[in-house]
């Protein structure tokens, strides 16, 4: 279905010196120049406000750059048409996002579903992943209220995973859970992650998230892009900013490069 | 005699006026159901369009009913017949409940919900027609429920226009001083009323129930 998305060579996503700013108000995002490696979880990190959930709408073009632009498999976003560009590109937000009036099965479905698959594979898929995110198929018809915040976080990837994009977009995806089911989801990424090697861009405000999930960590700060580093990198780098960002979260765990010992 | 001795003397007559008081809610409801719903949608996507229509809305649900029907009179085809008339009025008092609650309850869907769908491709149509109506239907459903008690009211002064209907009676009375007289055309009226709130609310819940949204 996404052919031109799945080219294997090049970057995945590149910013091109982009500027966004909401109708006649202040920049949200001020010469951002940035470049997704295919099958690398580039985390966005940064405070409320710094511009990271922007920078992921402009990925899927839910906001267009005032200048600039930004090239999703090479090719800049506005010569994408919007549909397909969106149903190539898996999104996860927070709080999952689910329809409430749908069951876990047509939530998960919803992407084949638009994109008309016949019955009998959608049925299939979304066994295969009710069983990828670890959830009982017996769930399959149950209802979003009727699940805890864990399961209805796994449905949500489960839903973004749906259609087998190369690109997944995560806003904050484990940031409404309790810390016990957010390090159980957060290992069960990372599992998840080394087997289908998706081209990963995660938003989140947790130094320790970033640290542990990505493989590359970029800082952004009042809509400019502070620094993107590898995680050992970044916890050694002297960029005020970031130190700003290391000391505010005081010691800190291992982090991804050497998974495993979280 | 009283009221229900009265009713039960003239059934046939009662069940006529009653009938056509129910004919005139009907239609008038369901045209503004055809209307007012469509507009309501079309105001959340045309945002330029929310005050304007919403601001005609409430001016007419302002103007008082039997000056409503005074400045129809003149109105070409519609003016020629009472009932006529008496549908367009209560057309246009039950748009600002239905346009309203529409736009409300598209307006109301959580953004969250609406921003996923679109974020993973759906067109505007496939939001409007699998998300944001399906979610907003129980307060669509409560805005038609206001539009129907507020029609079967306000039909009895169609009976100042000679539209018939159960006013009939209460305008009957009111000129023979006789409040038995009124009564037969209030209480059915009311009954009509009660009926139409308990079932319509009985369905704006059970809508309403399908589509809680879930607790954090």
């Amino acid at each position: 279905m996404s052919a031109d998305l799945s080219s294997k060579n090049g970057l995945a996503i590149e910013f091109r010196n982009v500027s966004y700013r909401f109708g006649a108000g202040t920049e949200l995002i001020s010469g951002l120049n940035l470049q997704v490696q295919r099958s690398e979880t580039l985390v966005l990190l940064g405070r409320s406000g710094s511009g990271k959930t922007t920078t992921l709408k402009l990925i899927n073009a839910l906001a267009s750059p005032t200048s600039g632009e930004i090239l999703v498999e090479g090719r800049p976003t506005s010569q994408w048409d919007p549909i397909r560009l969106r149903r190539g590109i898996g999104y996860v937000i927070q709080d999952a996002g689910l329809f409430p009036h749908f069951t876990v099965e047509r939530n998960i479905a919803l992407v084949p579903k638009i994109e008309n698959w016949p019955s009998d594979r959608i049925h299939q898929r979304v066994a295969e992943l009710l069983q990828l995110v670890g959830l009982d198929a017996n769930l399959a018809s149950r209802y979003p209220r009727e699940l805890s915040g864990g399961q209805r976080q796994r449905v949500g990837v489960a839903r973004g995973l749906a259609a087998d994009p190369p690109i997944l977009l995560m806003d904050e995806p484990f940031g409404a859970l309790d810390p016990i089911t957010r390090a159980e989801l957060q290992r069960e990424f990372l599992a998840l992650q080394k087997r289908l090697e998706k081209t990963v861009v995660f938003v989140t405000h947790d130094l320790r998230e970033a640290l542990l999930l990505g493989t590359r960590i970029a800082l952004m700060e009042a809509g400019k892009l502070v620094a993107a580093l590898p995680p050992d990198e970044f916890v050694q780098s002297s960029e005020p900013i970031v130190k700003k960002y290391m000391d505010a979260f005081g010691t800190l765990p291992a982090c991804n490069g050497n998974r495993g010992s979280a | 005699m009283n009221v229900f001795q009265f009713i039960a003397q003239n059934h046939s007559e009662v069940l006529d006026l009653t009938l056509e008081h129910l004919w005139m809610v009907g239609i008038s409801t369901l045209l503004a159901v055809m209307v007012g719903i469509p507009l309501g949608i079309l105001i959340t996507r045309w945002p330029a369009l929310d005050k304007p229509v919403l601001g005609t809305a409430n001016i007419i649900q302002t103007v008082p009913s039997l000056a409503l029907f005074g400045f129809l009179l003149p109105v070409p085809w519609i003016g020629a017949r009472a009932d006529r008339l008496a549908i367009l009025a209560l057309t246009l008092y039950a748009l600002l409940p239905l346009i309203r609650n529409t736009y409300a309850g598209i307006k109301g869907v959580d953004s969250a919900v609406v921003e996923a769908g679109r974020g993973m491709g759906m067109t505007d149509r496939q939001l409007l027609f699998q998300v944001q109506l399906p979610l907003a239907l129980s307060v669509i459903i409560a805005g038609v429920r206001v539009a129907t008690v507020i029609s079967v009211g306000l039909a009895t002064i169609a009976a100042a226009i000679g539209a018939g209907g159960l006013g009939e009676y209460i305008f009957r009375g009111l000129a023979m001083v006789n409040n038995q007289l009124i009564l037969v055309g209030a209480i059915p009226a009311a009954a009509l009323a009660l009926l139409a709130d308990v079932s319509l609310g009985w369905l704006e819940k059970r809508l309403g129930s399908r589509v809680i949204v879930p607790q954090q």
